[in-house]
């Protein structure tokens, strides 16, 4: 049995703490909305006028061709090497393993910096592949983890069922096993987009051009050219952030599973 | 975290299909991820600008880490950071999941859903958000001068004692929810007979958290630690955006060292043996996080 005060002392607490987790959201969104720095018109407005100002239309393009490409990529290939070492037994297997679950904890400081240089000797530097496919391989390693555990602990049973009916392995693997892996394979897809399309690091040394900056690069230069004014830099925040706060919002289930599996990524 | 040998192989005859399964993943990432690790170290070898021929310099450029000032003060920025990040999170996350865990409280997702925010918002717009809090003319100045303390106010990043801090605080906004969230998960799983168990013993609630909870939740403290804990080492993103090391070198940290370094002041060989660095030292305290959970758990 809880008394009285008690309760009264853990609503306390939890206000207390939801008031600290949302004072520099709130901080911003009222920046956002507020009257303009110019003292012009409140609100919505100031998204259209960041829009403009920010060109944060081409950067989002960009942030979404780039985030598109790698959650596709990388899911597909980790759905296929997860399926090789969940299921499959071959030689070598256990060190290979090893190999991929090196990347899961490798910093992309460690290895940005030689990418860059080797990229730009082949002419692959400001370009989209230079932004995305690092982001491809530090996904993969995380990914063949992720659906191998979920491959080892799948029904055996049906495996082996369409395995003897004749079934091809690549048919077994994508009518068999994908289907009931929907939840895995959901849940990676929104880890691995939440991280593509935050990332910060990989873009600001890959990218020179304007055009192919991403939503969190174009950001950081917009506040570097805007020292005046708040309102502009808060409504371009906005933007920036929305659309995975969207997701989180309606798959929050998959969010905190993901990450609280120990994904050493961040 | 899966480790250690695997109980049971995966059934099923050995089969060499599995390697065209493997090859497509297999490609990208020894192309763009065990590559460039190789680079890093023969980078870190040298003594390199990224324009001319390099010179040899064996290991001077780890050397350096222990006796360049500069250096050695980025690696110390970054185990204050881990109090900030980690340990001042565990704290307040280990109470405050207590306090939940036994609480029939209304409004537990709300509160779960709000806590967890900070992690999936890019670290930049936290940074964007915090600057302003900071700002001279800021939010938490605001709140000061309301309380009549005008006498604290300071522009926070731009003060040679409290700019690291500072940064510090941002980090315990953003890992304080996951590891609350964590470890409520964690404490929902321990079974009720213990707590009656326990309060039978005549137990009163500061043993019970100390005998039953925290033996409990031993391997969520551990996953809590090793996230948190790279999360401080591998900070970036929110030092380029509030202060870029300054000011002077005060909030300068390993990652930043690495950026500015090989692309700020050309010494690219430098730049690679920081990185390298940073990669052993995440290793290490991953697993040696992961061996202390181990011991002790049947």
């Amino acid at each position: 049995m809880i008394s009285r005060g008690e309760r009264v002392a853990n609503y306390v607490i939890l206000s207390v703490f939801a008031v600290f987790a949302l004072l520099p959201i709130v901080t911003i969104l009222g920046a956002a909305l507020g009257p303009s720095d110019s003292g012009g018109t409140a609100g919505p407005a100031n998204f259209a006028a960041a829009w403009e100002a920010g060109r944060f239309g081409t950067y989002l393009r960009t942030s979404l061709a780039v985030s598109a490409f790698v959650v596709v990529v990388s899911v597909v290939l980790s759905v296929m090497s997860g399926y090789a070492f969940g299921t499959m037994r071959f030689r070598g297997q256990s060190a290979l393993f090893y190999l991929f679950m090196l990347g899961i904890m490798m910093p992309s400081e460690a290895v940005a910096v030689p990418l860059y240089f080797d990229l730009r000797s082949l002419g692959l530097i400001d370009t989209f592949w230079s932004v995305a496919l690092p982001q491809v391989a530090l996904s993969v390693a995380f990914g063949t983890f992720w659906m191998r555990a979920y491959f080892r602990a799948s029904n055996r049973a049906i495996v082996e069922a369409a395995r003897i009916d004749g079934a091809s392995t690549w048919r077994i693997l994508w009518q068999v096993l994908v289907p009931p892996a929907r939840p895995a394979v959901v849940t990676l897809t929104v880890l691995v987009f939440m991280w593509t399309w935050n990332e910060f690091l990989i873009p600001l040394i890959m990218v020179t051009s304007e055009s192919l900056r991403t939503a969190p690069l174009g950001l950081a230069f917009f506040q570097g050219q805007h020292t005046s004014g708040f309102t502009l830099l808060a409504a371009g925040s906005v933007i920036v952030a929305t659309p995975v706060v969207i997701f989180y919002l309606f798959l929050q289930r998959h969010f905190v599973r993901g990450l609280l599996q120990g994904a050493v990524r961040e | 975290m899966a480790r250690g040998r695997a109980a049971g192989r995966p059934p099923g005859e050995p089969r060499r299909v599995a390697y065209l399964y493997l090859l497509p993943a297999l490609v990208v990432y020894a192309a763009f991820l065990l590559f460039p690790i190789g680079r890093a170290v023969q980078f870190s070898l040298y003594d390199w600008d990224g324009l001319s021929v390099g010179r040899w310099a064996g290991l001077d450029n780890y050397a350096a880490i222990i006796a360049d000032e500069g250096l050695r003060d980025a690696f110390g920025h970054a185990l204050v950071l881990v109090v900030f990040y980690a340990l001042i999170p565990l704290a307040v996350g280990l109470a405050l999941a207590a306090v939940l865990n036994h609480a029939k409280v209304r409004g537990l997702g709300f509160f779960r859903t709000v806590v967890f925010l900070p992690q999936v918002v890019a670290m930049v717009v936290v940074a964007v958000a915090w600057r302003r809090v900071y700002a001279p003319d800021g939010t938490l100045n605001a709140l000061l001068g309301a309380l009549g303390l005008e006498s604290l106010t300071r522009g926070w990043l731009g003060d040679y004692a409290f700019a690291l801090p500072a940064v510090g605080v941002v980090g315990t906004w953003v890992e304080t929810g996951l590891v609350t969230v964590l470890l409520l998960a964690g404490m929902s799983r321990v079974p009720p007979d213990l707590y009656e168990a326990a309060r039978l013993d005549g137990a009163g609630a500061v043993r019970e958290f100390f005998a039953v909870t925290l033996p409990s939740v031993r391997g969520e403290i551990a996953v809590a630690l090793t996230l948190t804990v790279i999360a401080a080492l591998r900070t970036f993103d929110l030092v380029y955006v509030t202060t870029r090391g300054g000011p002077g070198t005060s909030t300068t940290v390993p990652s930043y060292e690495v950026y500015h370094r090989a692309f700020g002041l050309g010494q690219v060989g430098s730049a690679a043996a920081v990185g390298v660095t940073l990669a052993l030292l995440i290793f290490v305290i991953s697993f040696g996080i992961n061996r202390f959970a181990d011991r002790g758990l049947t």
